[in-house]
């Protein structure tokens, strides 16, 4: 798994992919920075957080497209996969470094939140919560991302289908007003991302939120290993 | 110490391995020979738990590939066909990848060798003769380097088989001669399965010959065992003076004469029928018979087969029985179709 950890890292950090995700992370959450703290005065930054939900989402699949489906477009999956290494250590190595990757991007609002405390210390508490938060959906999020990408060789589908599957989550809420049946309409309540996110930017910390964002990442990082299992088979 | 039963492997509708057993013993260099698309490389897949079988079972010194692929992976270095290289990294950042990833260091511990990696390492790159190309980006790299980086990928942690798909292909001829002496001199301490369809290469480096054609074993035995059993009907290259009819007369008196041609002028071929084993005594008699009629023989030699015409000939005969089934398939259904018409 550190091998695997190890060499993913090097990779995005040789790469131009994973200083192209930084800098737009940065610059677009920047952008955000300014625009509700420091030109409206305030030392809230949950609307930063709010924001960068729509954000990560586009952001993402950057990281997660090539992981499996470069692996098995070159071949280079046969090495891994006739090494003596199980497909899950495989999975977690390659879902910690793109974890490692996105929380050096978000990393980016301490240092926000630093800015504000020259002026004034705001709410670490709600701070703490909005970080976990991003951080939790950003595992579910990286977890989807390895599923697609493991599914195609082809990179372009797999960032294609992380951001349908992205955009599908931002939507879900639009949807349920359309749906008339309750209970439809309950279901995809439940399941919308933004929902379970949105608490945190409130200051709440729920635990079914947290046990959502937890469950969705290990059921996708566990439909991975899976899904590499079955085509060894099939 | 390498044992197949029964190997099936369809690819959707298509079977790719059909029913293959074998089994390789230790310190055995064993080469699969067989034309593009023959299952080499789905079988070396499946014997290396890239992919697995639609049935049979696949033992690697006892254990079963299918049910502990972690134990079994361990014992095994496999260069694929396409070298499983990550063009953007270093010929050293990658060895260093895959001595991690197989946890080499575990094996050190039990075999109680008391070398560091970068020793090790710089043992296998000198090995193969990567040295050189050490700091360089795989990308970079020429077809035969790529090769060595990927043979050095199979060789770290000392596996006790060797599995290698093609492993001269992109070799300059110096080069491959190299590598077959680095394969022979692997092979005094280790298991080897090579492929190739090149059959000068497996006997060149091999002991034993497994013939793959259209997923099925269709000779297996040492180079010598192969051209024993199966040079088919005994042949006689000839060149006689005299009257050409006369010769084919008297030749074709001969007993156990099957068959005899004329090529061209003097140059005759002589056909043995299927019971002769030993054409000592047909020549004899053939001298005699033809010095009583004052044919002058210039020449007299056995003609043997080649293993190359072996192969050829393995192949391509069971080409000829699937073109005949398909022919009949044809036929037939022409004459189902004659059949619509007159109703």
């Amino acid at each position: 798994m550190t091998a695997i950890y190890k060499r993913e890292m090097r990779s995005y950090l040789t790469s131009p992919v994973g200083y192209v995700f930084l800098a737009v992370f940065f610059a677009i959450s920047g952008y955000y920075f300014f625009a509700t703290s420091l030109v409206s005065n305030v030392t809230d930054m949950s609307y930063i957080f709010s924001n960068l939900f729509s954000m990560v989402i586009f952001l993402v699949p950057m990281l997660t497209m090539r992981l499996f489906s470069e692996e098995r477009r070159q071949k280079t999956e046969q090495a891994l996969f006739t090494a003596p290494v199980r497909f899950t250590s495989i999975v977690l190595g390659k879902f910690s470094a793109c974890l490692t990757m996105y929380l050096l991007g978000m990393g980016i609002t301490v240092v926000y939140f630093l800015v504000l405390c020259a002026f004034q210390v705001p709410d670490v508490a709600v701070f703490c919560g909005n970080f976990l938060g991003l951080l939790l959906l950003g595992a579910a999020l990286c977890a989807i991302g390895i599923f697609i990408s493991s599914l195609t060789e082809n990179q372009v589908i797999a960032v294609i289908g992380s951001l349908a599957v992205g955009l599908l989550l931002l939507f879900s809420n639009s949807f349920s007003p359309v749906v008339s049946n309750e209970f439809i309409t309950a279901v995809i309540k439940e399941v919308s991302f933004y929902e379970h996110y949105i608490d945190f930017t409130r200051g709440l910390l729920n635990l079914s939120d947290l046990t959502f964002f937890i469950s969705m990442t290990g059921l996708f990082l566990f439909l991975t290993v899976r899904h590499l299992e079955r085509r060894r088979i099939s | 110490m390498l044992e197949v039963k029964n190997l099936s492997k369809y690819y959707g509708e298509k079977q790719a391995l059909d029913s293959i057993s074998f089994s390789i013993d230790k310190e055995e260099a064993v080469g699969f020979l067989g034309m593009n698309g023959a299952g080499k490389s789905t079988t070396m897949n499946i014997l290396t738990g890239y992919i697995s079988a639609s049935d049979g079972d696949v033992l690697i010194d006892g254990v079963d590939i299918l049910t502990d692929p972690f134990k079994a992976k361990a014992k095994i270095g496999y260069l694929p066909e396409q070298p499983p290289l990550y063009p953007e990294m270093t010929v050293w950042e990658y060895l260093v990848f895959i001595y991690n990833l197989k946890k080499v260091k575990l094996h050190h511990k039990k075999t109680k060798l008391q070398k560091s990696r970068e020793e090790y390492l710089q043992e296998i790159m000198e090995l193969v003769k990567i040295t050189a190309v050490k700091d360089r980006v795989i990308r970079n790299l020429s077809k035969g380097y790529r090769q060595r980086v990927g043979l050095a990928q199979a060789l770290i942690g000392d596996p006790d088989i060797l599995i290698l798909d093609e492993p001269t292909v992109g070799f300059d001829p110096a080069q491959i001669i190299e590598i077959r002496q680095l394969i022979r001199e692997l092979a005094k301490t280790r298991t080897i399965l090579l492929s190739s369809h090149i059959l000068s290469e497996v006997q060149a480096v091999c002991d034993r010959i497994i013939i793959l054609h259209q997923g099925r074993i269709v000779a297996d035995g040492s180079a010598e065992q192969l051209a024993e059993q199966l040079s088919g009907n005994l042949q006689i290259e000839m060149e006689i003076e005299g009257n050409a009819k006369t010769v084919l007369e008297l030749l074709k008196k001969i007993p156990m004469v099957e068959d005899v041609q004329q090529n061209d002028g003097v140059s005759y071929m002589v056909y043995l029928c299927n019971q002769c084993k030993d054409s000592t005594a047909v020549r004899r008699s053939i001298f005699k018979s033809l010095s009583q009629a004052n044919c002058v023989i210039l020449s007299m030699s056995r003609k043997k087969l080649s293993l190359e015409e072996i192969f050829l000939q393995l192949t391509s005969e069971t080409n000829m029985v699937q073109a005949e089934q398909t022919e009949q398939i044809l036929t037939e259904e022409k004459g189902e179709n004659t059949d619509d018409g007159n109703l």
